[in-house]
């Protein structure tokens, strides 16, 4: 067994697995459970200031979409932050965190965007004993059209400003939460670091609609003939947060400062995958809602699995092992060429990689009257497609040509690096060669 | 005192009433709404599939599979139909492991094809529950077409022909029409009487006129329905069934197995039905299975499948004989009958062992004797008479691939007809193929 032991900007937890301030962490009851099932950390669903608190709509808050089987892909809310009152909170968190001393509480806020309300509520949480906070400019429904929430993670400005005020009022690490519904993730994380955050997490969730009642001509989840956009989330959006997670550690103005990494994240691999592009840790919410929290029994034993088998003595070591290799389009490698290799043992003649190359793409696969697939090298583009559509995991693989062979399509033997700065169809070159 | 499975000889009322009722119960539960799009969610539609060109109905399984997938089960039943009119009774009853779910990739590749079948069946139940019927009729041409035979390739083709414009009369020997779908099948494949509600459905486009009773030879000619008709189309199956030819086969309680089958499909109450104690079938097909599995369920104690070759050549598929076998069926292979033994009824039957070699089929010195109250033979079906004038090839009517006889203005189709092999797919197919060119041939200018 591997050690998970995860320090995040200071914060210890047993392993690098907490849940997202979400549903799940809006109660005692619940987090408790969390903590019982395994659960390295909890970030407590966001506060709000002192007062009446918010109420939520009492008609469906979830919608979703869902691959074969109803398996779930996609959630979306239009929950709001607690809607229980905040000394009820307070002296939650402040129980739990100290009956579990050696697990990660870290508070979720979201006050209005003045410096006296911000100064307030920090110095409540100071005094339940959490770890940390983590400021939700994230959520992108109800919130964001009183002036919170989203509307302040799209104006990187107020990023910094509350950043800072909340870095100025409180010793506690502060982790500052980004919206995914800007056009260009590292400003506002760029902005967070002014301000003196000690860590971004991300993303929150994406605006969305799941899906449209055809019949009532009406959005989903629909209350009462009508519908808002919503907060998506799940296993479809954790492609659209890796690249937002890895945009932020190869940015050098951002490059160091500590990631949490959320969105998407189900199983013990997508944890690798946030952690390789940058992630000092996780949150995990929706496969929790999903499943249960026992999930991260599967987490634990995994990551250990991995670490045992790559030799990692610790979480650190796998922390932003890919981000060298995550580069921009110009620096590829125009010579590394690929073919399409289909292994005739492994395919069952099902003909959609004929289907998708002979309609969508190249016209790279031939057919024979026995149903046998073959590629033509001479067509062949490597584009992947084939692979990717073939029911058959390692039916189909790109096999590199050995530098000096000629590519069959060109003719052109492979050639050393090189990338399309030097190419002479790059007007730039052209220019320069003038 | 009632009777029981252990009563000797041929009874009625070996069961209870209520395992009547549990015996003879759908063999396979149709899917239901989310089985049926787990199931076609497996399908991965595939190009140019092999599922289709296994079908002798050519139906785009693919494109019905991937309506249901999308929640529109009634366009998938419109695929189907649109092929195979009698695409219901076909998911009861087709050799599907024979046909598209053996070549099914996921059969070659896993051993679990996609239910294809039952996912047939799921789409053609909801469609034919709900009226109106989903095809209508061209403008009427005016022409009349006569169809010998309400079975599957005399539906098919008059449903086609109706659709097409023609009005069309079908004749039939028996009482109640459904050929084999309704005298020849086993009950618990098609219960709750689906053959007739699926005659009724497919009837309900209208402009055909079904005429009982009337066989061809006895109450209507060759000569006269060519004579009163612009086309005719025979499509009577086959009437005549192979003698066993073995010393004894006279005795009393020795029959086809079709009339074994025929009789339990038109029973008004199972329990009054007789069977043996010990039945013995006679032959490898899936008559004998359907005889011996149903014998078994009416309560006959014993029921044992000789068939004379190895169990790799019975044209029963390795599906029926499972389920044969699951139901307490024995079968014992390389044997053939040389006599049934009794004293006016039959007691035991004899067989030889044989050996099947290049040299054709030899029985070998050893026999032995099987108990048995019934014996049934389910030895294959030839051609009854047939009208003077037709040319036959391999004791069957010859047609051309359109489905011509050697007579002008006549068609053929189905088990009286050659090409394919006998099923109810198949009879669909010629059926409908016959309609089309009977169609076109009528309407050439």
């Amino acid at each position: 067994m591997a050690n998970l032991q995860s320090d995040f900007i200071g914060i210890k937890s047993p392993n690098p697995f907490w849940l997202a301030s979400a549903p799940p962490t809006d109660k005692e009851y619940n987090v408790r459970r969390a903590f019982q099932a395994g659960w390295g950390g909890v970030v407590w669903k966001t506060l709000g200031s002192e007062g009446p608190p918010v109420v939520n709509v009492n008609g469906p808050r979830y919608g979703a979409i869902w691959g074969a089987d109803r398996r779930l892909l996609g959630l979306n809310n239009i929950e709001l932050i607690t809607d229980r009152p905040l000394e009820v909170n307070l002296r939650e968190i402040k129980s739990v965190k100290r009956d579990y001393p050696d697990r990660a509480l870290v508070v979720s806020l979201m006050v209005p965007c003045d410096e006296d309300s911000w100064k307030a509520i920090l110095a409540h949480v100071e005094d339940t004993g959490a770890d940390g906070v983590e400021l939700n400019f994230g959520c992108p429904h109800g919130m964001a059209e009183r002036g919170m929430g989203s509307a302040v993670g799209q104006v990187p400005e107020y990023i910094q400003m509350v950043t800072a005020w909340v870095k100025k009022h409180s010793r506690m690490p502060c982790i500052v939460k980004l919206t995914p519904n800007v056009t260009d993730i590292r400003k506002p994380a760029e902005a967070a670091r002014r301000g003196g955050a000690d860590a971004v997490s991300l993303i929150n969730t994406i605006n969305s609609i799941t899906g449209v009642d055809i019949d009532a001509f009406a959005p989903m989840p629909t209350i009462d003939g009508k519908g808002t956009h919503g907060g998506y989330c799940g296993p479809a959006v954790k492609p659209i947060a890796l690249n937002m997670v890895a945009e932020i550690a190869r940015n050098p103005a951002t490059h160091g400062l500590p990631i949490s990494g959320i969105g998407g994240v189900t199983t013990w691999r997508d944890a690798v995958e946030f952690m390789l592009l940058g992630a000092g840790n996780v949150q995990v919410c929706t496969a929790a809602m999903t499943y249960g929290f026992r999930i991260v029994q599967e987490m634990i034993s995994g990551l250990s699995d991995y670490m045992d088998a790559k030799g990692f003595a610790s979480t650190a070591d796998i922390v932003g092992r890919a981000i060298p290799n995550v580069t921009d389009w110009q620096y590829l490698n125009l010579n590394y060429i690929t073919k399409a290799q289909i292994d005739q043992d492994l395919c069952i003649k099902c003909g959609r990689c004929y289907a998708a190359c002979e309609d969508t793409s190249h016209q790279a696969i031939a057919m024979s009257p026995d149903r046998t697939f073959t590629v033509k090298d001479e067509d062949c583009v490597a584009c992947n497609l084939c692979v990717d559509v073939c029911p058959v995991e390692t039916c189909i693989t790109m096999r590199e040509l050995p530098k000096g062979t000629p590519d069959p399509r060109t003719g052109k033997p492979v050639g050393d690096y090189a990338n399309w700065l030097s190419h002479p169809n790059n007007p730039a070159v052209r220019d320069a060669a003038e | 005192m009632s009777t029981s499975q252990l009563t000797p000889g041929v009874v009625p009322g070996r069961l209870p009433a209520e395992a009547y009722c549990r015996n003879f119960a759908d063999l396979e539960a149709p899917l239901g709404p989310h089985e049926a799009r787990v199931a076609a969610d497996r399908c991965y539609f595939c190009h140019d599939a092999p599922c289709v060109t296994a079908c002798p109905t050519a139906i785009d399984i693919p494109l019905f599979i991937r309506q249901i997938a999308t929640g529109t089960p009634e366009a998938a039943a419109r695929t189907i139909f649109s092929q195979n009119i009698l695409g219901g009774m076909c998911a009861r009853v087709c050799p599907t492991e024979q046909l598209c779910e053996q070549v099914c990739v996921r059969e070659v590749a896993e051993g679990k094809p996609v239910e294809i079948a039952r996912l047939q069946r799921h789409a053609t139940d909801i469609l034919m529950a709900k009226a109106p019927h989903p095809f209508s009729r061209a403008p009427a041409t005016g022409k009349r077409v006569a169809v010998v035979g309400a079975g599957p390739a005399g539906l098919a083709a008059a449903h086609r022909l109706a659709m097409l414009g023609h009005e069309v009369t079908i004749f039939d020997a028996r009482p109640k029409p459904g050929g084999l779908n309704e005298y020849g099948i086993a009950s618990y494949k098609a219960p709750g009487d689906f053959a007739q509600q699926e005659v009724d459905w497919l009837l309900s486009i209208g402009g055909i006129t079904l005429d009982c009773g009337k066989a061809l030879g006895r109450e209507v000619t060759l000569d006269g329905l060519r004579a009163s008709h612009d086309a005719v189309f025979l499509g009577m199956g086959l009437a005549g069934v192979n003698a066993l030819r073995a010393e004894g086969e006279d005795l009393q309680h020795v029959r086809p197995a079709v009339d074994f089958i025929a009789a339990l499909r038109q029973a008004e109450d199972l329990a009054s039905l007789p069977v043996g104690r010990d039945v013995v079938v006679v032959g490898g097909g899936m008559t004998a299975i359907d005889a011996a599995v149903q014998a078994k369920l009416l309560g006959a104690e014993t029921a044992t499948i000789v068939y004379r070759r190895g169990q790799e050549k019975m044209s029963a598929s390795r599906h029926e004989q499972d389920h044969a076998t699951s139901h307490g069926v024995r079968i014992i292979c390389n044997a053939a009958p040389v006599k049934v033994h009794g004293n006016g009824t039959v007691r035991e039957v004899e067989f030889a062992y044989t050996a099947d070699g290049p040299g054709g089929l030899t029985l070998l010195p050893e026999t032995f004797r099987l108990k048995a109250d019934q014996l049934f033979t389910a030895i294959g079906q030839r051609l009854g008479d047939v009208p003077e004038g037709l040319a036959l090839a391999e004791g069957k009517i010859a047609i051309d691939a359109s489905g011509r006889t050697s007579l002008a203005g006549v068609w053929a189709g189905g088990d009286c007809a050659t090409g394919g092999e006998d099923l109810t797919v198949t009879a669909v197919a010629q059926g409908r193929d016959a309609a089309i060119d009977i169609h076109a041939a009528l309407m050439r200018p």
